[in-house]
C-alpha cells in the first residue's frame, strides 16, 4: 500500500471559515441557532474522519451480516452520520446521551471503538458488552445505549436528566428517537414530566421519513415532530448538515443549561439501509428517492465539498482520511471475527450487581451454573 | 404443647409499629442516610400517600426528595429508571400494583435486564414498591397478585413482607441494594400492629433479602406462604394444635431469589407441604414451590402429594360473600392440611 504523501503544507490551508447554514423552522421560540457556523480546519478533518468511520463501520457491518457473522437485529446508520457527529459537537462527553435501536454511530461518538463495537455485533468476549448484549445493547460512559423497545428509551433519558438536576452539575441530557416512536405514549408522558420538573432535556426526534416501512405521512396526523412537544419549544434542523446540527445542538443545550427546560428538536435526515438488515428497504420506497438524497445530501459529501472548496484541506489528506480509516475498518473487523466468542462461564454472570456469587438454574434440575457480578 | 426450653429472664423492650409506620420509618431513615434516595410516584408528597405510608416524607425532605408525580405510570417509571441508570437511588411507588401493567415495560425491559446487557456496565438500584393483591371490595382490576409475574424474571429481586419486622428490614434491605426490587405490599396489612424489639429498631437493621424465616416450629406438616396469608396459615396451625396437629410455618419473605433451601429443610423433617397465597393458582407461587420440592431432595421425604392453597381462579367479584370466597380462608387451610395428612 503506497503512501499518500500531501504536496503542500499543512501552512497553506485556511484555518477557519464561515458557512452560510439553512435556517431553521422554530416552534414558540423567537430565536433560533444563528445562521452561520464557524469551523476549524481541525474541526472539519475530525467530523471528517467520524462520520466516515461510522459510515465504513456499517457497511462493513452489512458485509459481516450478509455473510452470516453478525445475527438477529443490525439496523444501520449509515446516511445519518450528521446527527450523531453533530450532536456530540454542540455537548460534551460529561453530558448524558441515550438513543434507540439505531446506536453503533453513537457508540462510537460517546467513547466507544470500532473494535469493541464490531466484536459487540459479531458477539465476542471483547465487544463492549462483552457479547451479552448485541446490536440493540451497547454502553459507554454517559451512554445508556442502546434500546430495543420503541420509546422506552425517552422517560429514561428524562430520569437521567432528572438526575442532572438533582446532582446540581449542570449537565444535560440527549434523548434520541425516532419518526416513528415520535408516536409513542410515553413520550407525551415525558414531554408533560419533563416540563412541570424543568428537566435538562433535549428531546431528538431524528426523522429518516419511515418508521421500518411505514411513512411519516401514513403513521402521523402531525408530521410537524418539532411542533409536537406543544408547550415545548422546537426547532426544525437540516439533519444532514453537520453543522446546521452541530449549531442547533449547542443553541439547545444553552437553553438547557439555563434552567429553562426542556427543548425539542426534529433532525430531518435519511437512512440509506432499509430499516434492518432483514428489509431491503425499497418495498415502501423508491431506488430513485434514495439515489437522490446520495447524490444531493450526503452528508460527508457535503462536508468535504465545504473543506475542498475552501482550501481547508487537500484532496489527498482526505483521501489518507479514507484509507486510515478503512483500515482501522479491516482491523476491527478482522478482531471481531477471529475474538472468541464469550466463555460460558459467563452464561449467568452479570444478572445482580455487587452480590455475593448464586446458583442458577439451567435447563435441566441437575444443571446447576453459577452467576457472579 | 411441644417442649421448649427454658428462657433467661430478660427485659426486652417492645413497640407496638404497625406495618405501615414500619415501611414509613424505614424510608424516612434511608432517606436520612443517604441523600440519593429519592422517592416518587402519585400523591406520596402533598397527600402523604394514597394509604399514608410516605406520611410526613415531604414535610421533612421537600420537593426534591418527594416528588409527586402526575397519572402517568410509563413515563415515570421510566424517568425512575433512568434516575438509577445515573447513580441516584430512586424509590417507584405504584399506587397498587395493578397500576404497574401499565409500566411493566420499565421494570422488565429497563431495569431488571440491563445490568446483565451490559455485562455489568450499568447497575440499576431501584426500588419498585406498592401495595399488592386483594383487598377488600375493591373488585376485580384493583385485586391482582404480580408475585408469580414479577417472581418469573431474571434481574429482578422479588420481596413479599409480611409484618412489621418484615417490612422494616426488608425495605431497608431493598433500598440498600444495588438492583431492582419489586416490593410487594399489602394494603389489609398496613393496619396491623406487631411487636419490634430495640434489635429491629436500630436504624441499621436490615434483613437478608432472599432468606426464608420459620415462624412457628412443627414437626408434621410444612406450611409456606408469603404476605398475609403467613397471618392465615399461624392462625389455621393454632387451631390444628388443638387437634394435636404441629404445623411448621415457613414466611418466604422473599419469592425471588426463593429460599428452596429453608422449605426443603422443612419438608425432610416433616414430610409433608402445603403451600399457601392470595394469588391465582396456575403458573404461581405454589406451582413453583412444589416443582422445585419435586426436582430436589426433599422429594423422598414426602409423604403426601404436595400441595397448593391458593386464591380462586377467577377475576375478583364485589360482593363480599362472592369476594370472601375468592381467597384462601383459614378453613381451606385447616381442610387442606388434614386432607393431606389423611385425617
Amino acid at each position: 500500500m503506497s503512501l499518500v504523501v500531501a504536496s503542500r503544507s499543512y501552512a497553506d490551508f485556511t484555518p477557519e471559515a464561515t458557512f452560510d447554514i439553512k435556517k431553521v423552522d422554530l416552534h414558540r421560540l423567537e430565536e433560533g441557532p444563528p445562521l452561520t457556523a464557524t469551523l476549524t480546519r481541525e474541526e472539519g478533518l475530525k467530523y471528517y474522519r467520524t462520520m466516515q468511520t461510522i459510515r465504513r463501520m456499517e457497511l462493513k457491518a452489512d458485509q459481516l451480516y450478509k455473510q452470516k457473522i453478525i445475527r438477529g437485529f443490525c439496523h444501520l446508520y449509515d446516511g445519518q452520520e450528521a446527527c450523531a457527529v453533530g450532536i456530540e459537537g454542540g455537548i460534551t462527553l460529561s453530558d448524558h446521551l441515550i438513543t434507540a435501536y439505531r446506536a453503533h454511530g453513537y457508540t462510537l461518538t460517546r467513547g466507544g471503538t470500532v473494535r469493541e463495537i464490531m466484536a459487540e455485533l459479531t458477539g465476542r468476549r471483547g465487544g463492549i458488552a462483552k457479547g451479552k448484549g448485541g446490536s440493540m445493547h451497547m454502553y459507554t460512559k454517559n451512554f445508556y445505549g442502546g434500546n430495543g423497545i420503541v420509546g422506552a428509551q425517552v422517560p429514561l433519558g428524562a430520569g437521567v436528566a432528572l438526575a442532572c438536576k438533582y446532582l446540581g452539575n449542570d449537565q444535560l441530557c440527549v434523548s434520541l428517537y425516532g419518526d416513528g416512536a415520535a408516536n409513542q405514549g410515553q413520550i407525551f408522558e415525558t414531554y408533560n414530566m419533563s416540563s412541570l420538573w424543568k428537566l435538562p432535556i433535549i428531546f431528538i426526534c431524528e426523522n429518516n421519513q419511515y418508521a421500518m416501512g411505514t411513512s411519516v405521512e401514513r403513521s402521523a396526523a402531525s408530521t410537524e415532530y418539532y411542533k409536537r412537544g406543544d408547550y415545548i419549544p422546537g426547532i426544525r434542523v437540516d439533519g444532514m448538515d453537520v453543522l446546521c446540527v452541530r449549531e442547533a445542538t449547542k443553541f439547545a443545550a444553552a437553553h438547557c443549561r439555563s434552567g429553562k427546560g426542556p427543548i425539542l428538536m426534529e433532525l430531518q435526515t435519511y437512512r440509506y439501509h432499509g430499516h434492518s438488515m432483514s428489509d431491503p428497504g425499497v418495498s415502501y420506497r423508491t431506488r430513485e428517492e434514495i439515489q437522490e438524497v446520495r447524490s444531493k445530501s450526503d452528508p460527508i459529501s457535503m462536508l468535504k465539498d465545504r473543506m475542498l472548496s475552501n482550501n481547508m484541506a487537500s484532496i489527498e489528506e482526505l483521501k489518507e482520511i479514507d484509507i486510515a480509516v478503512r483500515k482501522e475498518i479491516e482491523d476491527a473487523a478482522q478482531f471481531a471475527t477471529t475474538d472468541p466468542e464469550p466463555p460460558l462461564d459467563d452464561l449467568c454472570s452479570h444478572i445482580f450487581a455487587n452480590d455475593q456469587p448464586f446458583e442458577v438454574r439451567g435447563a435441566t434440575p441437575w444443571t446447576k451454573l453459577t452467576s457472579t457480578s | 404443647s411441644s417442649a421448649r426450653p427454658l428462657q433467661r429472664l430478660s427485659i426486652v423492650l417492645l413497640r407496638k409499629v404497625n406495618v405501615r409506620d414500619a415501611l414509613n420509618q424505614a424510608m424516612d431513615e434511608e432517606l436520612e442516610r443517604d441523600e440519593k434516595v429519592f422517592l416518587l410516584g402519585e400523591e406520596v408528597a402533598q397527600y402523604d400517600g394514597a394509604y399514608k405510608v410516605s406520611r410526613g416524607l415531604w414535610k421533612k425532605y421537600g420537593d426534591k426528595r418527594i416528588i409527586d408525580t402526575p397519572i402517568t405510570e410509563m413515563g415515570f417509571a421510566g424517568i425512575a429508571v433512568g434516575a438509577a441508570f445515573a447513580g441516584l437511588r430512586p424509590i417507584c411507588e405504584f399506587m397498587t400494583w395493578n397500576f404497574s401493567m401499565q409500566a411493566i415495560d420499565q421494570v422488565i425491559n429497563s431495569a431488571a435486564k440491563t445490568y446483565y446487557m451490559s455485562a455489568g456496565a450499568q447497575p440499576v438500584p431501584i426500588v419498585f414498591r406498592g401495595p399488592n393483591g386483594s383487598s377488600a371490595g375493591v373488585a376485580a382490576q384493583h385485586s391482582q397478585c404480580f408475585a408469580a409475574w414479577y417472581g418469573h424474571c431474571p434481574g429482578l429481586k422479588v420481596v413479599s413482607p409480611w409484618n412489621s419486622e418484615d417490612a422494616r428490614g426488608l425495605l431497608k434491605a431493598a433500598i440498600r441494594d444495588n438492583n431492582p426490587v419489586v416490593f410487594l405490599e399489602n394494603e389489609l396489612m398496613y393496619g396491623v400492629p406487631f411487636d419490634l424489639s430495640e434489635e429491629v429498631m436500630h436504624k441499621d437493621f436490615v434483613l437478608p433479602i432472599g432468606k426464608a424465616k420459620v415462624e412457628r416450629q412443627g414437626t408434621h406438616i410444612t406450611l409456606v406462604s408469603h404476605s398475609r396469608c403467613v397471618g392465615f396459615c399461624l392462625d389455621a396451625a393454632a387451631v390444628l394444635a388443638k387437634e394435636g396437629v404441629e404445623c411448621e410455618v415457613v414466611n418466604l419473605r422473599t419469592i425471588r431469589p426463593l429460599d428452596v433451601e429453608t422449605i426443603e429443610a422443612s419438608v425432610m423433617k416433616t414430610g409433608h407441604l402445603v403451600t399457601v397465597e392470595g394469588g391465582w393458582p396456575q403458573y404461581g407461587v405454589g406451582a413453583e414451590i412444589c416443582a422445585r420440592i419435586m426436582e430436589g431432595p426433599a422429594f423422598n421425604y414426602l409423604d403426601a402429594p404436595a400441595v397448593r392453597v391458593t386464591g380462586v381462579d377467577i377475576p375478583m367479584p364485589y360482593a363480599k360473600i362472592l369476594e370472601d370466597h375468592s381467597v384462601p380462608q383459614i378453613k381451606d387451610i385447616i381442610f387442606t392440611v388434614k386432607k393431606v395428612l389423611n385425617m
